[in-house]
């Protein structure tokens, strides 16, 4: 991994000033998954030379589908999460959120918020230093998981801001820009830029397919930081993500057997960033 | 500009009328309505503690920033603390607004914790309610200035937030409320334009005597495609932009005014729009192949063509124009009646017009129809 490169992504991502306290939003599309940075997030996040801890709800992928990822990136997430570094809630399991006891869409929410909170209150540790992010993986899935209107998925995202507030934590979320684009009326990801702090797109080429490179990714940090104003930033990179080794292996258990071929191709070991700013 | 929105806020309501009140709008491209809020808030302060203002003291109804933010804000903006709490109280409606905080509270399902704020914040719990929502305002206000002749300022974080819980005319029936209550010297609100229905926007800009729009100073055109090539516009739409305020005054006239801004360290800065803005504007017209100016001789010769009406505004006696120049003598005429009164002079030699009118009282070119009693 060039480390030249790798210092691009940070610096436009603001990690060289240390974070701690922003909302980033994550948006992509079929043609290009945006999914690599959530990992380049949850890496930066468990690096050995911080005490940081994740809170991870993953509404899309197992845990076995990010612990082989970020194993290839040279970070092991069950050592992580048995170090508590690491809270990991597994959305997919269909009793998670207490569906089958007949609760509302609001109560499924409230549920969740709850075990967020709790989550946050375990790894804080008593003198604040300690930061904390929280990784949405994505938004749109649980807005199916909860069954309801937008403005519920706002109210709980509202909830999840006040919480970074409230304890200095950082908020990730990824939501799909396709989904929304046919909305006549303005949609949720549009709320959620407005609440965003820094908005990370990624898009295919506007020429189209290329074999070395996958796609542009643009990182705007609009520098509302705090209640100062700074000139916000816009970065512009196009970027390679090279093959998974792992997809060409037989799958081992059921877990794995979930991996589908396009999620398999776009899991990086390593990725490739061209600044074209 | 900017001082003399926050100079109308300054100085309130007349007796026995409605409290100014401004909205500030803004849209994804330039998402710095709040830097323009927090820019009147920090001004409307600076008059009360000065007690240079109509009002004593403001209450803030928070909606989408919690009471550490603002805290954190009058802090950087040289406040005292401790002495804020006479002038300022905040309705947070932001920590709490559904409730779910507390239920889980009184459950024991999670830590009791208090904010840790010094500045005295309400908390409110239930968003939906607004008619306790206007109680819990105006009770705030009367806390902070008295019941008698006090007066307090209303500033809203975001409607937009207010928008997502109740509908338009509940939000609208809340705002024309707080502007005719006695004790409210004015009102200013945040809304985002593009989350909007227009209805909803132009509801409450009915509401309001102000509206300041922050816009971007270019939009890429649809033209260009990729990311690569809107780079530079989205980059400068991030460092500034342009405010559009349009005043309306007790007569009805509305004044429009326009400032640039830009995004510094300690906020927001405003600046009269440069010739910079006005060339960088102009340079976006597409190029086109057709001459779309005029040269001087077309301008001269333009001012010099003789238009077919009765008068050509310039206080000479009316002259009917029959459709050819005065020097053309031998190509033969058409001639024109109609039923009406003769009125005009003839063209003697040629041809005629005979334009009869309805009645010797009726002003040239008026906008009567002649043809309006035929019954077709």
């Amino acid at each position: 991994m060039n480390v030249q490169l790798q210092n691009l992504l940070d610096d436009a991502l603001g990690f060289v000033d240390d974070g701690g306290e922003r909302v980033f939003l994550i948006e992509d599309c079929v043609e290009t998954s945006g999914a690599f940075v959530l990992h380049h997030f949850l890496k930066h996040s468990l690096s050995p030379h911080s005490s940081d801890a994740v809170i991870f709800l993953s509404f899309s992928q197992p845990f076995s589908h990010y612990d082989r990822i970020l194993r290839k990136m040279g970070c092991n997430l069950v050592v992580q999460r048995d170090n508590k570094r690491l809270i990991f809630f597994d959305m997919l399991m269909l009793d998670c959120l207490g569906r089958e006891e007949g609760k509302t869409s609001e109560d499924l929410l409230l549920a969740l918020y709850e075990k967020i909170h709790k989550a946050v209150e375990i790894c804080s540790s008593p003198e604040g230093t300690r930061n904390i992010t929280i990784i949405i993986d994505d938004v749109s899935l649980l807005e199916v998981a909860a069954n309801c209107l937008p403005n519920l998925v706002l109210d709980f995202l509202h909830y999840c801001y006040s919480l970074t507030a409230q304890f200095g934590c950082s908020l990730i979320t990824l939501n799909h820009e396709d989904i929304y684009s046919s909305s006549d009326e303005p949609s949720l990801l549009l709320q959620m830029e407005y609440q965003a702090d820094v908005v990370i797109k990624a898009e295919p080429l506007s020429t189209g397919l290329a074999t070395d490179v996958h796609g542009q990714l643009t990182v705007l940090d609009k520098g509302l930081r705090g209640c100062f104003g700074n000139s916000g930033k816009i970065r512009n990179f196009q970027f390679r993500i090279k093959d998974n080794q792992v997809s060409k292996l037989r799958p081992t258990n059921l877990e794995e057997c979930r991996l589908s071929p396009l999620i398999s191709h776009s899991a990086a070991a390593e990725i490739g960033i061209f600044d074209t700013s | 500009m900017a001082e003399r929105i926050c100079r109308a806020l300054r100085d309130g309501a007349l007796e026995g009328e409605h409290a100014p009140a401004l909205t500030i709008k803004d849209s994804i491209q330039s998402p710095f309505g709040s830097l323009v809020f927090n820019h009147v808030l920090s001004q409307l302060s600076s008059f009360i503690v000065a007690q240079k203002s109509q009002s004593q003291g403001i209450v803030l109804v928070a909606f989408s920033r919690g009471p550490l933010y603002y805290e954190e804000f009058f802090k950087s903006k040289g406040n005292d603390v401790a002495s804020s709490n006479k002038w300022i109280r905040v309705l947070d409606c932001c920590t709490d607004p559904l409730g779910w905080r507390s239920k889980l509270m009184e459950s024991g399902r999670i830590a009791n914790l208090t904010l840790g704020t010094s500045t005295t914040a309400s908390l409110y719990k239930n968003v939906k309610d607004l008619d306790k929502l206007l109680l819990a305002i105006t009770e705030l206000g009367k806390e902070l200035v008295g019941d008698g002749k006090g007066r307090f300022v209303v500033a809203i974080d975001s409607v937009s937030e207010m928008l997502r819980h109740t509908s338009i005319s509940s939000v609208a029936g809340l705002l024309s409320n707080l502007r005719s209550h006695d004790q409210v010297s004015c009102l200013f609100w945040l809304l985002h334009s593009d989350i909007h229905e227009t209805k909803a926007i132009a509801a409450l800009e009915y509401l309001s005597s102000m509206q300041a729009s922050a816009e971007p100073i270019t939009r890429p055109v649809n033209g260009q495609r990729g990311n690569s090539e809107k780079l530079p516009f989205l980059e400068q739409n991030l460092r500034g932009g342009k405010i559009h305020v349009r005043f309306k005054r007790r007569n009805g006239r509305v004044r429009l005014m326009s400032e640039e801004f830009c995004i510094e360290q300690s906020g927001i800065k405003f600046t009269p729009i440069s010739s910079e803005a006005e060339m960088i504007a102009q340079s976006l017209v597409p190029k086109v192949q057709f001459n779309l100016q005029l040269s001087e001789k077309e301008r001269n010769d333009r001012a010099k063509v003789v238009l077919p009406f009765e008068h050509q505004g310039n206080g000479k006696t009316i002259q009917i124009y029959d459709g050819r120049k005065s020097l053309n003598e031998d190509k033969p005429e058409m001639q024109y009646t109609s039923a009406e009164k003769v009125q005009t002079v003839k063209d003697s030699g040629r041809g005629e017009i005979i334009y009869f009118r309805d009645s010797d009282d009726e002003m040239p070119d008026s906008d009567e129809d002649p043809d309006d009693d035929l019954d077709i």
